[in-house]
Formats: C-alpha cells, sequence, structure tokens
C-alpha cells in the first residue's frame, strides 16, 4: 500500500477547486473525474473556440482537441484520455499525446500500477491493441476487449482470424475467433472467444470458448479443458500457479470448476463473479440457490440468507476473513456484510471498502438525489451534491473523502469517529 | 387433407443443416428437450384439447391463409410437437426441416392464440420448444442464424464493431447539436439515472434515432447515460432461434452494464421483443424472477415525459396516423392506454383500431420471423393479410410503430398490399411536435 501511505493524511480540509468558476469559463463541462489521492479533479471541458481540452484542478491542458473523452486518473495519478485531432484518434496523457496516432482508439485501461497504459484500435493493418503508443505488429479483422496483464507488458484479445462473407453461417460455424496474446493469435480457432484474463505471471492467458454450438469450455494458452460445459461464465486464476478458476453449469445446475474439474459438491441455479481471498485460501461468488434467491457462496457453501433482486460481486476484507457485497431487495440498495445486510438501505450503493484492519466497511450511497458516506451501514452526517469512494487511511484511523458542495471540489481527511 | 402447392423456399440454413442430422442425434436431442415434465406436460395439453378451433381465429395466419388448418396454431403444434411426441422422438431430418419451417416463419409467438383457448392451452410456448429442439439440432433459418451469430460475437444484433457503436453516437451527438443546444449523449455516465439502450439496427440503419434521443433527453433534462462499451444492445434473436445459452449471455451483458453504470432503471427504445427479452425471458434462465434493474419501455418513457409536463407538445402532428400496437408490450404488458395517450398527445387525427389492445394481431415480423430473412418474407407477408385490412380500414397516412420488428414488418405489408401508407417511430413524431425551450435553442 505504498502509495496510501505517501497520501497526505494530515490535512483537515483542502478546497481544491471551484467548479463554479469552471462554469463561467466553459461552454460545457463533461463528466468529472478525481485523481485517487483526492489532490486532483478533471473534466473534459468545451472551450469558447469549440475546442476539447481537460481541465485539472482549473487548469487547461495546453492541447486542445476536436474531441477528448473518457478521462482516467491511473494510480501514479496520471490522467489519460482519448483524443481526436485532424480526424484521428490517440491517447492523451498529462497533455502529451501518443506519436502514433488511430483511425479509431477506444477503451482505454491501464494496468494495476497505472504505468502501461492501452487501448482498442483501428488502423492502416486492420483492428489490434496499442500498449504504450506502440501497437500490435499484426493487426486483424476485428479485435474486441482487450485484457492488460498485471506487469502492465502484455495484452491480450480477441480476434477474428478470416474475413466472413454476408450471412455466412458455415463459415462462423467452422471458427474464426480466437485469442491474440501481443498480437500473436493462439493456434486453434472457436466460435466465440470472451472475457479473456492473464495469470500472476502475465504470461498465461485464459478465456471463456464455445468449442461447439452448445459446448463451452475454458481455454488456457488456447487450449481447452478436456471437459465442455453446458455454459460457462468468466474465469479467474488462482492467485499463484497456473490453475483456472470458472463457473460451470452442468445439469443439475451450476457450480465451480477448476480446470474443468468441479470442486464445489453445490450446484447453484446461478454462479458467478468469483474472487479468491487476498490470502489465496478462500473463493468467494455469487450464486442462486433457489430462483429469484440470490446470496454469496464461500467455498460452495451459501449465507443463510437471500436477497430477491440482486448480489453483486464480492469484496474480501484484508484479512481474508470477511465478505461484503452490494445487496438490492425491492430495488433499494445495500451492502450485506456476512450474509448480515445492513438495517439501512438506499437509492443507490458503491462497492463497499474494508478498513486495513478488516473491522470497518465503509462506502458511498445515494439517497435522495444526495450523497453520503455509510460507515458500518450507518449513514455519515454530511451529504455531498457528488462524492467518489471513501478510502481508509493505512492505520484504518482516517477516511480521504472526495466530494463536491455548492459547486465545490473538497479533499478531506476525516478521523473515522467524525463520520457520523 | 389436400396439401395445397406450396412454394418451395431455398434456406441452407434448413436444407443444408439436416444433411448432417442422424436419427439417433435426433432422437437423443427431442428427449433432452422433452424432460419428464416437459413431456408430462405436453401429453396432458394433448389429451386436453378438444380441437375446437377456438385458437385457430386468433392467428393471422390462418385467417390470412383462408382458414387453412395447417396455419392454426393447434395445427402447428399438431404437425410437430405432437406428432414427436407421438413417434416418441423417431423422426428424420425432413421433419425437423419443416418443424423448424413452421416454428420459425409461420408462427410469431405472440402469444394471441393462448388467450383465446379455453384450457388456457401455451401453443406459443409449444412452438418455442419445437425451435429449441431444431437450434440443438443446428437447424434454424440461414439468416436468423446469422443474427444469433452477430449477438454471439458483438452482443448486438447486426455485427456493429466496438468502434463502429462508439463513432455513431459521437456524430449522432453532433447532430443533435445543430438542433438543441449542448445536446448530449453522455457515455459510461456513472451514477446517471437512466442506462438508455437500443438495439443494433439503431447505429446501423437508423442512426438518427440516436440522435433524437439525445434531444428528447436534453429537453427533457434527463440524466442519462449510454455504455460505451458491449451491452448497449437490449435485443435478443438467441431467444427465438433456440439458442437459450448465448440469449442468457446478451441479457446478462445488459444488466451488468447497467450494474457498472450504477443507473436507477434502463429505459429501452421502441422495440418490443428486446422488452419481452429483457423483462422475461432472459432473467428467468439467469435466475432473475424481475429484471435486476427496472426497466422502462419507450412508450411508457414517452408517456411519463409528457405526462409530467417534461416534454411539451409546441403543436400536434397533421396527417392521419394509426398504431401497430407491439404485442410483446400490449399484449405481454398492458401498454396499450399509455400509447394512446401518447397518440393522442401528440397527433391531432389519430384513428384507433379493431381489434385493438391485447386482442390486437400481430404484424406477423416479430418472435425472429422477419429475422429469418428474404427467403421468408413472402410468406410473411401473404401471412398477414388481416393486418392490411386492419390498417386500411383506418384510412390513416402514418403508421406509428413503437417496435422494431413491427416497423419493417408493417413497412413490408403496406408495400406488398399497396396501402400507400408510412411507418414512423413515435420518437420520429415526438421530436417533430416537442417544443425546444430558447434557452435550448440551437443557434
Ligand atoms: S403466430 Fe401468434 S397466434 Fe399464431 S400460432 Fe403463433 S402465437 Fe399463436
Ligand atoms: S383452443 Fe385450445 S382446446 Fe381449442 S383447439 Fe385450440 S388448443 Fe385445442
Ligand atoms: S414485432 Fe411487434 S407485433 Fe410483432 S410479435 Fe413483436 S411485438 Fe408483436
Amino acid at each position: 500500500m505504498a502509495e496510501l501511505e505517501s497520501f497526505d493524511w494530515e490535512t483537515k480540509e483542502k478546497l481544491v477547486a471551484d467548479i463554479n468558476e469552471w462554469r463561467s469559463k466553459f461552454p460545457a463541462i463533461y463528466e468529472f473525474v478525481v485523481s485517487n489521492d483526492g489532490e486532483k479533479i478533471s473534466a473534459p471541458v468545451r472551450t469558447e473556440d469549440d475546442e476539447f481540452t481537460a481541465c485539472v484542478n482549473g487548469e487547461t491542458w495546453e492541447n486542445t482537441f476536436e474531441k477528448l473523452w473518457s478521462l482516467k486518473f491511473g494510480y501514479d495519478d496520471r490522467l489519460a484520455g482519448l483524443s481526436r485531432k485532424d480526424d484521428e484518434w490517440t491517447v492523451a496523457v498529462d497533455d502529451e499525446t501518443w506519436e502514433e496516432s488511430f483511425e479509431y482508439a477506444w477503451n482505454i485501461q491501464l494496468s494495476p500500477d497505472g504505468k502501461s497504459i492501452a487501448v482498442n484500435i483501428k488502423g492502416e493493418n486492420g483492428y489490434g491493441i496499442a500498449l504504450n503508443g506502440k501497437t500490435w505488429e499484426n493487426g486483424f479483422v476485428e479485435a474486441r476487449d482487450f485484457a492488460i496483464s498485471p506487469n502492465g507488458k502484455f495484452t491480450a484479445a480477441g480476434i477474428q482470424t478470416k474475413r466472413l462473407g454476408e450471412g455466412d453461417i458455415f463459415g462462423f460455424a467452422e471458427g474464426i475467433w480466437t485469442v491474440a496474446v501481443n498480437g500473436k493469435p493462439w493456434e486453434r480457432n472457436f466460435l466465440n472467444v470472451w472475457s479473456i484474463t492473464f495469470g500472476s505471471d502475465s504470461s498465461t492467458v485464459a478465456a471463456e470458448v464455445r468449442v461447439g454450438e452448445y459446448e463451452y469450455a475454458i481455454a488456457v494458452n488456447g487450449t481447452p479443458w478436456n471437459k465442455v460445459f453446458k455454459c460457462v461464465w468468466e474465469p479467474i486464476f488462482y492467485p499463484q500457479g497456473n490453475d483456472v478458476l470458472a463457473p460451470v453449469q452442468v445439469d443439475e445446475g451450476w457450480t465451480m470448476a477448476k480446470n474443468g474439474e468441479l470442486i464445489w459438491d453445490r450446484k447453484f441455479v446461478q454462479t458467478w463473479h468469483q474472487k479468491f481471498s487476498p490470502d489465496g485460501q478462500k473463493i468467494a461468488a455469487v450464486v442462486a440457490p433457489e430462483f429469484g434467491k440470490w446470496t454469496i457462496a464461500i467455498d460452495g457453501s451459501s449465507w443463510n440468507r437471500t436477497f430477491k433482486d440482486a448480489v453483486l460481486p464480492p469484496v474480501f476484507s484484508p484479512d481474508s476473513k470477511r465478505v461484503a457485497a452490494i445487496i438490492k431487495e425491492n430495488n433499494r440498495w445495500t451492502v450485506a456484510v456476512d450474509g448480515a445486510p445492513w438495517g439501512e438501505d438506499f437509492d443507490m450503493i458503491w462497492d463497499p471498502v474494508f478498513s486495513p484492519s478488516s473491522d470497518r466497511v465503509a462506502a458511498k450511497a445515494e439517497k435522495e438525489g444526495k450523497f453520503c458516506i455509510v460507515l458500518d451501514g450507518k449513514p455519515g452526517k454530511q451529504a455531498f451534491e457528488n462524492l467518489w469512494n471513501p478510502v481508509f487511511s493505512p492505520d484504518g484511523a482516517k477516511l480521504l473523502i472526495r466530494s463536491i458542495e455548492d459547486g465545490k471540489y473538497y479533499r478531506r481527511v476525516v478521523p473515522v469517529e467524525e463520520v457520523y | 387433407m389436400a396439401e395445397p402447392a406450396k412454394e418451395i423456399v431455398v434456406d441452407p440454413g434448413l436444407d443444408e443443416t439436416i444433411k448432417k442430422l442422424t436419427s439417433e442425434k435426433i432422437e437423443k436431442t427431442i428427449n433432452k428437450v422433452l424432460t419428464k415434465g416437459a413431456a408430462a406436460r405436453l401429453k396432458v395439453y394433448m389429451q386436453t384439447c378438444v380441437h375446437c378451433g377456438l385458437c385457430s381465429e386468433a392467428c393471422h395466419f390462418y385467417l390470412s391463409h383462408d382458414k387453412d388448418p395447417r396455419f392454426s396454431p393447434v395445427g402447428k403444434v399438431k404437425q410437430t410437437l405432437w406428432e414427436i411426441v407421438k413417434r416418441k422422438g423417431r423422426v428424420d431430418g425432413e421433419f425437423i426441416k419443416n418443424c423448424s419451417r413452421i416454428a420459425h416463419t409461420e408462427c410469431n409467438v405472440c402469444r394471441r392464440c393462448s388467450m383465446y383457448c379455453p384450457f388456457g392451452i401455451d401453443m406459443a410456448y409449444l412452438l418455442l420448444l419445437v425451435r429449441r429442439i431444431c437450434a440443438l439440432l443446428g437447424v434454424v433459418p440461414q439468416y436468423l442464424q446469422d443474427t444469433v451469430n452477430s449477438h454471439a460475437v458483438t452482443m448486438n444484433q447486426m455485427w456493429v464493431k466496438q468502434d463502429e457503436w462508439i463513432d455513431t453516437l459521437q456524430w449522432q451527438e453532433e447532430d443533435a447539436q445543430d438542433e438543441v443546444k449542448n445536446a448530449r449523449i453522455p457515455l459510461d455516465k456513472e451514477g446517471a439515472e437512466i442506462m438508455y439502450s437500443v438495439i443494433g439496427p439503431e447505429p446501423k440503419f437508423l442512426a438518427q434515432l440516436l440522435g433524437n434521443i439525445s434531444m428528447i433527453m436534453t429537453v427533457a433534462g434527463m440524466d442519462w447515460t449510454m455504455p460505451s462499451f458491449d451491452g448497449w444492445d437490449n435485443s435478443n434473436m438467441p431467444m427465438y432461434s433456440g439458442d437459450f445459452e448465448n440469449m442468457a449471455r446478451v441479457e446478462r451483458k445488459h444488466f451488468e452494464a447497467a450494474f457498472k453504470l450504477k443507473v436507477k432503471k434502463i429505459v429501452m427504445g421502441e422495440c418490443g421483443h428486446a422488452f419481452r427479452g429483457a423483462v422475461y425471458d432472459g432473467p428467468k434462465w439467469l435466475a432473475w424472477k424481475e429484471p435486476p434493474v427496472p426497466l422502462i419501455h419507450a412508450v411508457q418513457f414517452y408517456y411519463e415525459l409528457i405526462r409530467d409536463g417534461k416534454i411539451k407538445i409546441a403543436r400536434k402532428f397533421e396527417q392521419p396516423v394509426t398504431i401497430q400496437e407491439p404485442c410483446n408490450i400490449v399484449r405481454g404488458r398492458g401498454l396499450g392506454d399509455m400509447l394512446r395517450y401518447i397518440m393522442r398527445a401528440a397527433c391531432e387525427d389519430f384513428r384507433d383500431v379493431y381489434p385493438r389492445y391485447e386482442h390486437n394481431y400481430c404484424c406477423a415480423a416479430g418472435g425472429g420471423v422477419i429475422n429469418c430473412g428474404p427467403p421468408w418474407k413472402k410468406s410473411r407477408v401473404e401471412g398477414n393479410r388481416v393486418k392490411a385490412e386492419q390498417l386500411k380500414a383506418t384510412g390513416a397516412e402514418i403508421v406509428v410503430t413503437p417496435c422494431h420488428n413491427c416497423h419493417s414488418g408493417i413497412e413490408d405489408i403496406i408495400n406488398y398490399h399497396k396501402l400507400g401508407m408510412h411507418v414512423k417511430f413515435f420518437s420520429e413524431i415526438l421530436v417533430d411536435v416537442m417544443e425546444i425551450p430558447d434557452e435550448l435553442k440551437a443557434e
């Protein structure tokens, strides 16, 4: 958590930017983003000359564009976005654009350390991926989505290997899709590939594959599991090594499989969004033990309480002992921790965040058009116009709160007990 | 019964695929679909049916084919599923091909007939079972299968590539700004109130509809967004081919896009089958009892905007207009009154149709039938003479079709039966007649 340590946890309140002033300066301000440490707020803005640029803490970039969108702060707080100039798209990072530009670029993604930036591109050679300004050597008929490796050095995408005539269902049935890693396609083709993911070593890649019209499996580095299923969902790698875990559908229902072998006895009406605990010892997933009843299962046994509308992906505590998840019932949103829902519900709630010692849970929530921090189920006293996810200080004693009130963006550090 | 000569339709999706079938494969597949429970339910249906023919009068195919019993709902089931059950699954490729023709191209699974059966026998469900058997055997009309393939690859119906989608939204946003100042199509706006979703043909052929919604949303002051990533298409052809695994995958993407964007509801464009897929069939397969994010059809959305004064009508549309009531939102969801409310609010001369509401006839395009493509077009438009007569009787010049399949299907019927009418989506009328406040008028 080195980056958390470097945040300013002392200054109680900083008025970082007065957005009202921006409003008087620019004819249009688009979606806001804030940096992880809360020190910066930015948005694409349209200038009087009808050009786009980024405004960061009130200062605009020197570069202007025909269009700028999808701004993102990386973990190292560089600001990146998709920009168009002279009808060519590229990536702009902290007021500098990549040298190479493309017919189109989209789906900007940053590596976990924030050092690498990649995008889907369409260029002279067809479709591919550009990583840190460098495009795959091979272009393809099409490339959709992509994954970036944990070390930020590699990318993998689903690609179409052959052109297909209009309505050519027989050509399609032969399999013309596969995964390309750094531009190099797997040897085997499939009907479909979805949900590409890298292992922790950054060199192994897994994906959902459709091997027959009604036969599904997970392929690892191009080789499908030797068992097929009625259906599968997104695979994830075990934290260490190259084993792969995925929800699979068998005759009796959905369950979890490791490298093609079922590892949970229980079958569910639905199973997805599996996660490993930080210590790698436990698996939590969203399950439906019965039709219309949703909950979390940990290592195959589910919480007693179920929820009617939906349960979103589980979040483990740092000590791996607790699990929290967003739940929805009767069209109201809240969080359940270890199977117990919070007493209060909300119009909307964001992913729960555990304190470093795992004993507290905080989340951003919305009620009647205002936002608040909810701590262990109790809404904080302050209502905000806009709010970003709270961040615990490394010692767990304080929360970093990034918010907008009366058109002003503040960065505050609040002792946990003062939230209420 | 003497078989009237039928035109031979060439469709490699049926003709070629049955060549690979073996009797073992057919029997095994049928037994897989007709599990004990389903087979028992079927037997009961077969024993219950008294051949009263009440369902026949409900079906536009039957009525339009001079009451040829082969086109009656019970006739379609008799020729397919009941025969399969009688023969214990021992049928051949030609038989399966015939099943696909009947179930995929001569039934819109519009459920009108189920309303008329005194015993509540659900013919549409039974014909969907037939489709499932055909799909598992790989026997699906070519064009329909191609849209299913598109869904599987792109999560949209029209092979729209990811860059094409975003690009289209961006230029439509710019186009909308020519009319309405600061009109937006906000992409990936996390925490917006509404996620707006559409069907593949909008970016592909009818991009101006995206510009229209940008104007409407901006004038109404809505907090909305559209995903730049897959999940934006709410339509679902695998639901109609019988490929339920891909149906579910597509619906899951749609709802997970809404979860990701943290919206409170999804508003969907003017499409009927998409509504059915997203509200009923999709969630059910995935174990959601209800759509996990509330879903509102455009007709209801426009109704609310007009009712609440968020959109004001500056001057009403003058030409005489009538409506096509999409089965999946009128019979399926009861939006008939809201549809009439918005029609009367926006149009000077609204001419109602008869029969109407849940009793209205299907357009014969839905249920995946129009997606079976040109080879089946003639049979489809001939199969809906009653619709042509019904529309003609209104004397209207414009037919509003708040459903993409109805839109194309009615257009075909108008042309084939030479009705001299035109079709429009409601949003096309709305952008024409709504008041754009001065402060929002583009200079
Ligand atoms: S088209 Fe409609 S009325 Fe005719 S059989 Fe099918 S579901 Fe019944
Ligand atoms: S209405 Fe019902 S009972 Fe009568 S013929 Fe049709 S399915 Fe049979
Ligand atoms: S296309 Fe329209 S009328 Fe036809 S089945 Fe669908 S909703 Fe019904």
